[in-house]
C-alpha cells in the first residue's frame, strides 16, 4: 500500500489493573498482549474472536479511551502518545466509535437533530450554522431515515433505526475511520443486512475505513477486505478475507470456521466439525507457550513452552502456530450430519 | 410419523395485544422442529404456552395443544406440573437466571430426583453426578459441589440440559440455547443436543440463527408477527422458500461458507404488533404484494409435499426460486 495507513497498532499491549491480589500487589490483565495491525485508507479490517479475547480493548485503545501499557497506536502515521491536546481533539473527530447497543449511546432527552449537531457545537468549523438544517436532513437521508423525523427522540425509533442514528452521528464529523464494535450484532438479520448495506455504501461513496469487530463469521466474510483472528489477547492469523476463509492455517481459525453455523448448512456436507475441548482460559492467567495449546488438537510438546510468533510460514499469510498448515478450506472442515 | 406434539390455531394475547395470532405446528416422535423468526415474532410465547408457563398477564385466546392426544389446555395445574419434567422440559438462553445462585449445582440437580423420584439424599446426589457426567462436565463429582457463578456460560448450559433431561422427558424445548455462547462453545452444546436426538429425544429448537437451525432440525416453522407463515422440511424451506418473508431472510443472511455475494436486506421495519398492517402483515415489506394482500389475510395453506405457506402467491414465490436456480 503506497498510501499512508489510517491506523497502525504497533506491539500494542493494553489492559486493566486488578484489585489487590493475594500478595498485596496490583495485577494487570493484559487483555491485549502485543498486537500489530494496520488499516489502510478506505479499507475494512475485521477483528474476530471469542468473547473476552480483547476485541473491545483494541477498540478502546484506538479511540484513546484506554492508554496503552506499551506499544503504539498511530493515526495517519502519528503516534497518539506524541500528540498534544489540540491534535488529540482533531484526531477524536476523525475516528468514530459505534457500539452494539445504540440505545445506551444516545441521550434519550435529546432529539435526533440535537444528537447529530452536538459535535458541530463542540468542533466549530465542521459545518457552518446556517447549513445545519440542510446537513442534518442530508445525513438522515443518507442513512435511510426520514428527515422529517429530526425532532423525534431515540425511544420513538426501532433498534435498527437507532443504530442508523448512531451512524449518522458518527458521520456528522466526517471521520476517516469508524470503529464498529459489534454494531450489528444485536439486530435481526433483515435489519442487520440493511445496516451492512449502508456501511458498504458509505465506504464506496465517502472512502471511510472500518475497523469492524464482530463474532459473526458470516458477516465478516461478506464485509471485510482483511481479517485478523484474535485469541486471548493476540492475533493468531491475518490475511485477505478469502484467503483466511478458503485456506485457514491456524488450528483456532480452523476450529472457528468449522464450528460456525451457516445458513447453507442444510446442504449435505461430509466430515465433522472441530469441537474444542474444555473452557476458554482467562486472560488473567494465559497458558504458557502457545496460548491455544490447552485446547488445541494439533499441539505437541514444544507448544507448551515455545511462543509461536505471528509470521509467514509458507501458507501465503502470517500465522502464529508452530504447525501451521492449510486446511483444504471449509469443504474439508465440513460439519457433521444433522441427525436426519 | 406419528405426532408427539400438535399445536393448532394457537392464539395468545396480552390484554389487547395479540402476541401469537394463529400458530400450528407438529413435532413427530423423536423429531426436531425449529421455530425461526425475528425478535418479537412470538417464538418464546408459543413455547411457554406449550409448557404451561405463560406470564400471568397472558391468556390463551384460542387453539389446542395436544401431547400424545391429550389437550394440555384442559389439564389441571397439578397434572401439568407433573408433565413438566416427566414429558416436557425446557431450557433457556440465559442459564444463570434459571439457577439458584446460593445452592450448589449438584444440590439443584439432586433436588429433581429427591422431589420427583423420592430418592434419598445419597442416591439423588449420585444421580446428579451421573447426569452431569452425561452432559460432558469433567470431574463431575468435584464440580457438583461448585456454585453456578463458578461455571462458564457453556458449562452452565450443560447443567441446565442435565437438569432438563434428568427425568427423561420425551420433548425438550430449547429457547435460544446457544445465543449467548461463543461459536466454539456453541458447537459443543449443539453436539450434545445432537447426541440426545440420536438417542430418541424430540426437540423444539427456537432460534433466530438460521445456521443453528440448519444444523439441528429436520423441519422448521417460520414466524412473522405472531403467525406461522411457512413450514416444511429444512431442505424445502431453505432451498425453495414458499413465502416472501422466508425468501427475504435467506437473501439477508450472510453465509460463512460462500464467497462474497451481495446480501440483500428486507426493506422496511419489523411490524408493530399494536398497529399491524391490514391483510397480510408482511405486505408493506413484500416485493410480491398486490392489492389483494392489503385487503385479504392469507391463511396458512398446504402446498404439495406436505409443506405450508401463508402467502396468496406461494406458487409464484416457488416459481421465482426455481427461476433463480435455488
Ligand atoms: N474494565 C475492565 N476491568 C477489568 N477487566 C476487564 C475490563 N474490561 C474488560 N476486561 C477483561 O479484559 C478481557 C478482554 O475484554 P474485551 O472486552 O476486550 O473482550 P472482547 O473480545 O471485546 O469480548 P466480547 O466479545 O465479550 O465483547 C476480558 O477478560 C475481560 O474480562
Ligand atoms: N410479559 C409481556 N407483556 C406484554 N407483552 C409481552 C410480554 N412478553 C412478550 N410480549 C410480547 O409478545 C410478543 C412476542 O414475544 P416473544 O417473547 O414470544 O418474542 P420472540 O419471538 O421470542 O422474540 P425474541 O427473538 O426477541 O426472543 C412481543 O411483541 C412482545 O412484546
Ligand atoms: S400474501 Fe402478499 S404480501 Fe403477504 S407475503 Fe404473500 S405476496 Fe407478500
Ligand atoms: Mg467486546
Ligand atoms: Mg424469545
Amino acid at each position: 500500500m503506497t498510501e499512508q495507513p489510517v491506523l497502525e497498532l504497533v506491539d500494542l499491549v493494553a489492559g486493566y489493573r486488578t484489585r489487590r491480589g493475594v500478595f498485596g500487589r496490583r495485577g494487570l490483565i493484559r487483555a491485549v498482549d502485543g498486537v500489530n495491525l494496520t488499516v489502510g485508507a478506505g479499507e475494512t479490517v475485521c477483528l474476530v474472536g471469542e468473547s473476552g479475547c480483547g476485541k473491545s480493548t483494541v477498540a478502546r485503545s484506538v479511540v484513546n479511551l484506554l492508554a496503552p501499557v506499551s506499544g503504539e497506536v498511530r493515526f495517519a502515521g502519528r503516534s497518539l502518545a506524541s500528540m498534544d491536546r489540540r491534535e488529540l481533539r482533531a484526531m477524536r473527530r476523525e475516528v468514530q466509535l459505534v457500539f452494539q447497543d445504540p440505545y445506551a449511546s444516545l441521550n434519550p432527552r435529546m432529539t435526533v437533530r440535537e444528537l447529530i449537531t452536538e459535535a458541530w457545537r463542540i468542533h466549530p468549523g465542521i459545518v457552518a450554522r446556517e447549513r445545519w438544517d440542510a446537513e442534518v436532513a442530508e445525513l438522515l437521508e443518507r442513512v435511510g431515515l426520514n428527515p422529517a423525523h429530526a425532532a423525534r427522540h431515540p425511544h420513538q425509533f426501532s433498534g435498527g433505526q437507532r443504530q442508523r442514528i448512531c451512524i449518522a452521528r458518527a458521520l456528522s464529523v466526517r471521520p476517516r475511520l469508524i470503529v464498529c464494535d459489534e454494531a450489528v450484532s444485536a439486530l435481526d438479520v433483515s435489519i442487520q443486512a440493511q445496516i451492512l448495506a449502508l456501511l458498504g455504501k458509505l465506504r464506496d461513496e465517502l472512502g471511510v475505513a472500518y475497523l469492524f469487530i464482530t463474532h459473526d463469521l458470516g458477516v465478516v466474510r461478506h464485509f471485510a477486505d482483511r481479517v485478523a483472528v484474535m485469541h486471548l489477547g493476540t492475533v493468531v492469523e491475518t490475511g485477505a478475507t478469502e484467503q483466511i476463509y478458503s485456506s485457514p492455517a491456524h488450528p483456532y481459525t480452523q476450529a472457528l470456521l468449522s464450528a460456525a453455523p451457516s445458513v447453507d448448512d442444510w446442504r449435505d456436507r461430509g466430515g465433522e466439525e472441530i469441537v474444542l475441548r474444555g473452557d476458554v482460559p482467562s486472560p488473567a492467567r494465559p497458558p504458557a507457550g502457545c496460548r491455544f495449546h490447552t485446547r488445541c488438537w494439533r499441539a505437541e510438546q514444544r507448544c507448551d513452552t515455545e511462543v509461536p510468533a505471528l509470521e509467514e510460514r509458507g501458507v501465503g499469510h502470517p500465522v502464529a502456530c508452530h504447525y501451521a498448515s492449510v486446511a483444504t478450506g471449509l469443504d474439508g472442515l465440513g460439519i457433521a450430519d444433522p441427525a436426519r | 410419523m406419528s405426532a408427539l406434539l400438535e399445536v393448532s390455531g394457537l392464539q395468545v394475547a396480552f390484554g389487547e395485544l395479540r402476541a401469537v395470532r394463529g400458530v400450528s405446528l407438529t413435532v413427530g416422535k423423536g423429531q426436531t422442529l425449529a421455530v425461526v423468526g425475528e425478535s418479537g415474532s412470538g417464538k418464546s410465547i408459543t413455547s411457554l404456552a406449550v409448557m404451561g408457563l405463560l406470564p400471568a398477564q397472558a391468556r390463551v385466546v384460542e387453539g389446542e395443544i395436544s401431547l400424545d392426544g391429550v389437550n394440555l389446555l384442559d389439564l389441571a395445574p397439578e397434572e401439568l406440573r407433573r408433565l413438566r419434567g416427566e414429558e416436557l422440559a425446557m431450557i433457556f438462553q440465559d442459564p444463570l437466571s434459571a439457577l439458584n445462585p446460593s445452592l450448589t449445582v449438584g444440590y439443584q440437580i439432586a433436588e429433581v430426583f429427591r422431589r420427583r423420584r423420592g430418592a434419598s439424599r445419597a442416591v439423588a446426589t449420585g444421580r446428579a453426578v451421573e447426569a452431569m457426567a452425561e452432559v460432558g462436565i469433567p470431574d463431575a463429582a468435584e464440580r457438583a459441589k461448585a456454585y453456578p457463578h463458578e461455571f462458564s456460560g457453556g458449562m452452565r448450559q450443560r447443567v441446565m440440559i442435565a437438569m432438563a433431561l434428568a427425568l427423561e422427558p420425551r420433548l425438550l424445548i430449547a429457547d435460544e440455547p446457544t445465543t449467548a455462547l461463543d461459536v466454539t462453545v456453541q458447537a459443543q452444546i449443539l453436539r450434545l443436543l445432537r447426541e440426545r436426538q440420536r438417542a430418541g429425544l424430540a426437540m423444539i429448537i427456537i432460534s433466530h440463527d438460521l445456521g443453528v437451525v440448519a444444523r439441528t432440525a429436520q423441519s422448521v416453522v417460520v414466524m412473522y408477527a405472531g403467525q406461522a407463515v411457512e413450514s416444511g422440511t429444512v431442505a424445502e424451506v431453505y432451498g425453495t422458500p414458499a413465502h416472501p418473508y422466508t425468501l427475504g431472510l435467506m437473501a439477508a443472511s450472510p453465509s460463512a461458507r460462500t464467497g462474497r455475494r451481495g446480501i440483500r436486506p428486507i426493506d422496511g421495519n419489523p411490524p408493530d404488533l399494536t398497529a399491524l398492517p391490514s391483510g397480510c402483515a408482511f405486505h408493506p415489506r413484500c416485493p410480491f404484494a398486490r392489492e389483494r394482500c392489503r385487503t385479504e389475510t392469507p391463511a396458512l395453506r398446504p402446498l404439495p409435499s406436505g409443506r405450508t405457506s401463508a402467502c396468496h402467491f406461494a406458487e409464484e414465490v416457488l416459481a421465482h426460486d426455481r427461476a433463480a436456480g435455488a
